[in-house]
């Protein structure tokens, strides 16, 4: 039997019944890695040794017959830019290629309370700056789909273990969509919660007003399972939120669901297009309302995710600098320090790779003396429209069906060397990120073997509505 | 076409050290990139959209007491520090 293939509930299931141990399940997964990692490259990290261990452990709690949680004995993946304390933590970066990490996130901490299995840690984008994992200081995941194309990003490899059965679920990160591009991309779903509804404390920050945490995983059920296991207020957050335990009862007729007619216009695959008027249809047929929506030009929301970004990351990473810790131009013999200077410089230009480097000079000159009231002012009121849109909006239409990616899984190389190129594929995920919305990524089947999915758009800490409408789409 | 002086300016501020090839590649890709962006001041803002009267925005406060010393978690963080002496950071001066 495969027990990679299992979801998350038929693993409690298959744990409690007795039909298989953690042990078991354990190793069928780090036979899987073994196999088929070489290829995919989900994982920079493999917790080996230490794994085996906590899944006799977990063994022995489940078979002293008491109950045990949902995710006990799960198997998961961290993305590489989440801290688990002991091991390394590197967010794809050569900066922290050697730094090992002092401390665990809270979303950590919150899954080592529900006694899961974390297999390791996954590729990302260099600091989750990418939108196909082609970023990373150690080499691009492939997706398992088709070896020779991108696994999306930049969680890429949460993304491509899950849809390897190399986890049965994993954690990325979203700060313009990097959850649900490569849970697109490979054929899972992902969910970007709300700004605030999952703690930040222990995620690498690129983009601080933007970036959430959230789960990869094989299905809505799953997604939720996980979701409920790490949300919440966390006191090491100030930008975590108690959430209420809201779950609003609507049948699928009683729902109108908007869809913008901007994102159908141009520079879509056709072929995505017709999928997601199909998934529309499906909510049609059983009574939904489909409303068209105006939301503002998607390529202002582009200018505005890139402007605002770039600028809390340029802040973001000023802090690696080779003085505290990770990479630094003092330990090299090579290098000629003369001053304080010398380490930053020598330090930052060995330590971080093209993009990283791009983004921290946009965010520079956009927060710079002359260009700050054009550039990042403006970025800001933009975003507040931005909002407004969407609140006015969300007074008419429950949720909102949009596309996730314009395109289909491209080619390895093919939009590396053209950055703008790459950044387009952000332009209807990055609008979400702005406003904080939560959203999901649904996949919605295939185009020449390869796989597509559409996002579900909430209000603010309306994930129940995004899991209710999705589980109906994955039924039916 | 932003300038290599532009390019220099901004390296420095954001503490990087640019090769002159790299100016140039930089000064291609950083133009082409800013020039998109340059399609946001064409959107119609006013004083208005400035976030002041949102009524949402609460401040979280902690109160500002000393936490209790870890003596392992301090270990940990001293064995980061790329260069130490009697278990201070060592750093080249400042001025």
């Amino acid at each position: 039997m495969s027990l990679t293939k299992l979801n998350i509930s038929q693993i409690h299931h298959g744990l409690k019944e007795k039909d298989f141990s953690v042990v078991e399940l354990c190793q069928q997964y780090l036979t899987e890695i073994k196999k088929k990692n070489q290829d995919v490259f989900a994982y920079l990290f493999i917790n080996q040794d230490s794994v085996l261990a906590k899944a006799k452990q977990i063994d022995q709690t489940i078979s002293s017959g008491q109950d045990f949680s949902l995710l006990t004995g799960v198997p998961g993946a961290i993305k590489d830019n989440i801290l688990i304390k002991g091991i390394p933590c590197t967010a794809s970066s050569k900066s922290l290629e050697n730094y090992i990490a002092p401390y665990n996130a809270t979303v950590i901490e919150r899954l080592n309370k529900e006694n899961c299995l974390i297999l390791g840690k996954t590729n990302l984008d260099e600091f989750a700056m990418g939108s196909s994992t082609e970023n990373s200081f150690f080499g691009p995941t492939r997706n398992p789909f088709d070896l020779t194309r991108v696994a999306g990003g930049s969680s890429g490899g949460s993304a491509a273990a899950v849809a390897a059965n190399l986890s049965a679920f994993s954690l990325g990160s979203d700060t313009g969509g990097s959850i649900r591009l490569p849970a697109c991309f490979c054929g899972a779903v992902g969910l970007k919660p709300t700004y605030g509804a999952v703690s930040r404390y222990g995620l690498v920050a690129f983009a601080s007003s933007l970036d959430q945490i959230g789960p990869i995983t094989k299905t809505v059920q799953d997604a939720e399972i996980v979701f409920n296991a790490i949300k919440g207020k966390d006191e090491m957050d100030s930008t975590s939120v108690h959430l209420e335990n809201n779950q609003t009862d609507f049948s699928i007729n009683q729902l109108k669901i908007g869809v913008p007619k901007e994102y159908f216009v141009q520079g879509i695959n056709p072929e995505i297009k017709k999928k997601i008027e199909q998934v529309i249809e499906k909510y049609q047929v059983k009574g939904a309302l489909i409303k068209e929506i105006s939301l503002p030009s998607a390529e202002q929301a582009l200018s505005c995710y890139y402007i605002i970004a770039c600028s809390e990351a340029a802040t973001n990473l000023a802090r690696y600098d080779g003085i505290k810790y990770g990479y630094s131009a003092i330990q090299q013999t090579e290098e000629k320090i003369n001053n304080l200077l010398d380490i930053y410089l020598k330090s930052r230009e060995k330590g971080f790779r093209e993009e990283v480097k791009r983004r921290i000079m946009i965010g520079t000159y956009s927060l710079s003396a002359g260009y700050y009231q054009a550039y990042y002012l403006k970025a800001q009121k933009a975003r507040n429209q931005i909002i407004n849109n969407f609140n006015k909006v969300f007074e008419k239409v429950d949720l909102i069906i949009a596309p996730v990616s314009p395109v289909l899984p491209f080619k390895i190389g093919e939009k590396i060397e053209n950055p703008l190129e790459m950044y387009l594929a952000d332009i209807y995920t990055v609008s979400v990120n702005l406003a904080g919305l939560p959203a999901i990524s649904m996949p919605c089947g295939q185009i020449n073997n390869l796989p597509t999915g559409f996002q579900i758009i909430a209000k603010h800490f309306q994930e129940d509505k995004i899991l209710k409408a999705a589980k109906f789409y994955e039924k039916h | 076409m932003i300038s290599k002086e532009q390019v220099e300016r901004i390296a420095k501020l954001a503490r990087l050290s640019l090769t002159e090839q790299e100016k140039t590649k930089y000064q291609k890709e950083l133009t082409v990139i800013l020039d998109y962006i340059e399609k946001l001041k064409k959107t119609e803002t006013n004083h208005s959209d400035q976030r002041k009267h949102f009524k949402e925005n609460k401040n979280v406060f902690r109160l500002d007491e000393l936490v209790k010393e870890n003596k392992a978690e301090k270990k940990d963080l001293i064995n980061l520090m790329p260069e130490t002496k009697d278990n201070y950071l060592k750093v080249k001066t400042v001025f």
